[in-house]
């Protein structure tokens, strides 16, 4: 059944991971999102489901469990923040390379180094330029909302399922933190043994019935090495003509429009408000798959605007794919704050004005 | 008698295990990666686990042991095998589940997978190639590289005062509440290559029984990385490796 619940994002996570039938959850505590796998441990699903929940020694061996629970067809996610995504970097490549389906969630915050455990963004290039070594890219979902939280565990392994792929829920703190009203969907059934090995025969669950299989990235042979790449790049074009999602409002008439994402694009529907009060129409893009880009999206939204101005927590990273976006022929600004601050929607209004009206006149 | 009054199926003592694949195998010739290869096949096919056995393949020398071995196989990141075994033995737990690990992979950048896999007690096996030194990148020094060893980054001979002290970490794995088994055996003499068996078997069956974690440290020979042949690395173990690796049963529960 349906619930409606009032909780944090961090928390919806954990609910919808057990609601939409994970099989298993590896993780290891660090600010701002341990309370993904206290909640897990609290709801003990492993009583009710028969999910696994394991706080594991380190987010290497977490990342490396869901490699192995993903390689066993198995609908597995993990969960951490900016430094302990960087540990995960080099298992990120495995799974990738592997052609295997995981669900990794990062709560960002703000970086570099151990930084702060306050909100950021920063971790935007490293979700989607491919954070870890080799060509490859995951499907890189960015939540506003904690019903979105709990949405996109769902789409991440749909998508993760159906491409083979890793899908990242990109996540800036706020949105973990934050508490909300979230329906949660009702309980799905854990598959059986039987439709994984249905589903999934390149599964590695024992070679009953068929010849081994192996869940493996290495291949020294360099030409077969380069058609294992060219079909990942194959996929990487099929995601990108399929799954760009971003949501557009109030772009078909604006002055200037904002490009933003997760909560910081929640902020700019106030700028967008108290602006339409000065008689300036603002229009704002949010891109909810970060990777694949919504690139067209934004070269149509962006059709007669003024200016450009991403809002982001960082010095400014999803600019280039904006500036990318429309061929620099608009002009895109950034503004940004970092260490963990937020600005507040008079801020974002001032800066527009500053960066693009004031210094006209 | 004729010939073939003594070729016949039931006088056969000894066969290629059936999970042994054809496939030309890329070991050195004098390795011991190859005899422990067998040992493996031979067993699961003797416990009948053909069809639920799951191996996991390290960083190292022994990187495509699933092109010998024919079962179901996931190829680990260098030392984390421990890790994805652990959630293979979770989420599947009526496998057999093991690990195939050189002292690199298993001592050094793996170290933690180990201890915590052991003494989270996860009902896997872990078979352990001790072979004193890097086979795969070329013969590099180990954790378990002798003090005086000669390897590639120890070219006058490992020291104390630079490079620590072998390690000896199954004595270390004995120590954990969650290890049931752990042995050291090796595999240069049809006799240890038996005892070895028996080891290997005894931890395969321990993690069915869910008792926790085995381990089984095969203390090996790396002719080509110790620059000697088959037969003096075989005598070179067992005058030195066996002094700091003594053979037999560290823990038995
Ligand atoms: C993260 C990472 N670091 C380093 C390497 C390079 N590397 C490959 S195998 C190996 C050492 C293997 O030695 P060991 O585990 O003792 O196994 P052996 O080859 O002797 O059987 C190293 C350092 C790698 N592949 N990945
Ligand atoms: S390099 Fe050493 S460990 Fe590797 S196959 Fe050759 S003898 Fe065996």
């Amino acid at each position: 059944m349906e619930e409606v619940r009032l909780m944090k994002g961090n928390e919806a996570l954990a609910h919808a991971a057990i609601r939409y039938s994970a099989d298993g959850y590896f993780g290891y505590p660090i600010t701002p999102q341990s309370e993904v796998l206290e909640t897990l441990e609290a709801e003990m699903p492993w009583d009710t489901t028969g999910m696994v929940v394991l706080q594991a020694e380190s987010e290497i061996a977490a990342i490396n469990m869901v490699y192995a629970g993903a390689a066993c067809g198995k609908a597995v996610f993990t969960s951490s923040s900016s430094p302990g995504i960087s540990l995960m970097q080099e298992g990120l490549s495995y799974i990738a390379a592997s052609e295997l389906p995981a669900l990794i969630i990062n709560v960002m915050r703000g970086g570099p180094g151990l930084g702060t455990i306050h909100p950021s963004q920063a971790d935007y290039f490293q979700a989607c330029k491919g954070g870890g070594h080799g060509d490859y890219h995951m499907i890189v979902l960015a939540p506003s909302s904690v019903q979105e939280m709990c949405d996109f565990v769902g789409l991440g392994w749909d998508l993760a399922f159906k491409y083979r792929t890793p899908a990242m829920i990109l996540a800036d703190g706020i949105v973990g933190q934050m508490m909300e009203k979230v329906v949660l969907p009702e309980q799905r059934p854990r598959r059986t043994e039987e439709e994984i090995r249905r589903q999934c025969p390149w599964a590695v669950t024992g070679k009953k019935g068929r010849k081994q299989n192996v869940g493996t990235s290495l291949e020294l042979d360099d030409d077969k090495m380069e058609q294992n790449n060219l079909r990942f790049q194959r996929t990487y074009r099929e995601i990108e003509k399929n799954e760009i999602r971003c949501e557009c409002t109030n772009t078909l008439d604006c002055d200037y429009l904002l490009v933003a994402f997760g909560s910081i694009a929640r902020i700019c529907e106030k700028v967008m408000e108290m602006a339409a009060e000065e008689g300036l129409k603002l229009g704002i893009v949010r891109p909810i798959t970060l990777w694949p880009f919504p690139y067209a999206q934004i070269a149509e939204a962006a059709k007669g605007v003024k200016g450009i101005l991403t809002v982001e927590l960082d010095a400014g990273q999803m600019i280039e794919d904006v500036k990318l976006a429309v061929n620099c022929n608009i002009e895109v600004k950034h503004y940004g704050r970092m260490g963990g601050n937020v600005p507040t929607p008079d801020e974002v209004l001032n800066a527009l004005k500053e960066l693009f009206i004031n210094e006209k006149k | 008698m004729d010939i073939n009054d003594i070729i016949k199926p039931e006088n056969r003592i000894y066969k290629r295990p059936s999970l042994l694949t054809d496939s030309h195998m890329h070991y050195c010739p004098g390795c011991s990666h190859g005899v422990v290869h067998k040992l493996i096949a031979e067993i699961i096919e003797e416990m009948g686990m053909e069809e639920s056995a799951i191996g996991v393949a390290p960083v190292g020398c022994a990187v495509f042991a699933y092109n010998y071995i024919d079962v179901d196989f996931v190829e680990a990141a260098h030392g984390r095998a421990p890790a994805l075994a652990t959630a293979i033995k979770r989420l599947q737990p009526d496998k057999l589940v093991f690990t195939y690990q050189g002292d690199g992979d298993l001592a050094a950048i793996g170290t933690g997978e180990t201890i915590h896999a052991a003494n989270r007690g996860e009902n896997i096996a872990i078979i352990f190639i001790n072979n004193a030194i890097y086979g795969m990148t070329g013969g590099q020094m180990a954790p378990t590289t002798l003090l005086g060893m000669k390897t590639a980054t120890t070219p006058y001979g490992r020291r104390a005062d630079l490079n620590g002290y072998p390690l000896a970490i199954s004595n270390l794995v004995a120590q954990l509440d969650g290890s049931c088994y752990v042995t050291r055996q090796s595999v240069q003499s049809p006799a240890a290559v038996r005892k070895a068996k028996a080891a290997i078997r005894k931890a395969f069956e321990n993690s069915m029984a869910g008792k926790g974690t085995s381990m089984v440290e095969i203390v090996s020979t790396c002719n080509s990385g110790w620059k000697l042949t088959p037969e003096q690395s075989n005598k070179w173990m067992e005058e030195h490796m066996f002094a700091k690796y003594p053979l037999g049963d560290l823990k038995n529960v």
